[in-house]
């Protein structure tokens, strides 16, 4: 399993001009790492950054929307794998750190942890590719065929849990949203 | 004749959004509006369909950021399950966000109702600070109108409550 830190600094090596939203956990230690002016965090409203960026993937064909979820939230809000599947963004893909605990609220076990997996409930869902990286060095080397593959894709990465507690604020949303909907509108083509 | 009636009604409504300048609605259906989706069908206006309603409000949100003018159309049960998402995105976000919302449960003229999913639904809509019309059985279509402006005025959700379709069904 991975450290949640390297794996995402994998990502944002890989990142070139996506809208990024990520959420909860994923979204503290997206922010230790990127200051991107496409940077769009959600902290709280637990389970929706897949909506949010289902909507965006699909006001906006014209750009590639990442998002990187937890694997709480999307238990959260599982029927998005559906709405995703059934909508099919081919701008899209869904990133799933998948550490088994729910980490904001201190480590609790997830229901069903090792039952399931979420490439197979996203590939039932409609999915159109779906990867699992447990190796910093295999993430390294497959990503870029990963982000190239056919989308929607989900891409679920192994990581360790941590102790550490998060906080979580809607204030750096706010601050973002309008940003990232002032950019987007320029670059209309 | 029923049939007719809902027609008409979902035809209106749609009619009413697409001069609005809706480009979406995100929506899971109910008894309210049961003819909306061949309506829709046949409008310039695009369906989204979801699996629960608190996705709505997100994919609504999301939709809002990248330019576009969605609505939400769901029942008043749904709505009741899409709470923290409303409050958790719609409001603190200030995504100007029309909700057409199914009245089920609905009784004109002061009625007592017994359906807890319409008793709760105004005293909700209250508590959480957001204003509603009603678009009763007389069924003032105009209100359709009036809700979409005043969310885009305010950047915030209103609703529009829908009550005329299931009173031509009862």
């Amino acid at each position: 399993m991975m450290n949640t830190l390297d794996a995402l600094k994998v990502l944002a090596q890989h990142r070139k001009n996506e809208v990024v939203i990520a959420a909860m956990t994923s979204n503290q230690a997206w922010q230790m790492i990127s200051s991107h002016e496409l940077d769009l965090p959600l902290s709280g409203c637990m389970g929706k950054a897949s909506s949010l960026g289902l909507g965006l993937a699909l006001a906006r064909p014209d750009i590639q929307v990442w998002v990187v979820d937890g694997d709480g939230s999307l238990l959260n809000n599982l029927g998005t794998l559906v709405t995703i599947g059934n909508l099919g963004p081919p701008n899209l893909v869904h990133f799933v750190l998948h550490n088994g605990v729910y980490q904001v609220s201190g480590g609790q076990p997830l229901p069903g942890e090792g039952k399931f997996t979420f490439c197979d409930l996203a590939r039932a869902a409609g999915y159109a590719s779906t990867h699992v990286v447990d190796a910093l060095e295999d993430l390294e080397t497959r990503l870029p065929a990963m982000l190239s593959a056919p989308r929607p894709a989900l891409v679920c990465l192994d990581v360790k849990p941590s102790k550490e507690r998060i906080s979580s604020s809607m204030a750096s949303t706010a601050k973002a949203l309008p940003r990232v909907k002032a950019i987007l509108e320029r670059s209309v083509s | 004749m029923v049939q007719h009636q809902l027609s008409t009604f979902s035809q209106a409504l749609v009619a009413a959004l697409e001069d609005c300048g809706a480009t979406h609605v995100v929506s899971l259906p109910s008894t309210e509006t049961s003819g909306l989706y061949e309506v829709l069908a046949q409008s310039r206006l695009r369906l989204v369909p979801v699996c629960r309603e608190g996705e709505a409000i997100g994919i609504a949100a999301g939709l809002y950021c990248g330019g576009q003018k969605p609505v939400v159309m769901v029942q008043n049960t749904g709505f009741m399950e899409s709470g923290d998402s409303v409050r958790g995105l719609a409001i603190p976000l200030r995504i100007p966000m029309p909700l057409y919302i199914g009245y089920r449960g609905y009784k004109p003229g002061g009625q007592p109702m017994t359906d807890t999913a319409g008793i709760y639904l105004e005293p909700i809509l209250k508590a959480w600070g957001i204003k509603y019309y009603l678009v009763g059985p007389d069924g003032d279509i105009g209100l359709v109108h009036t809700g979409f402006q005043e969310a885009w005025e305010t950047n915030r959700p209103v609703a529009v409550l829908l009550a005329a379709e299931q009173e031509t069904l009862t």
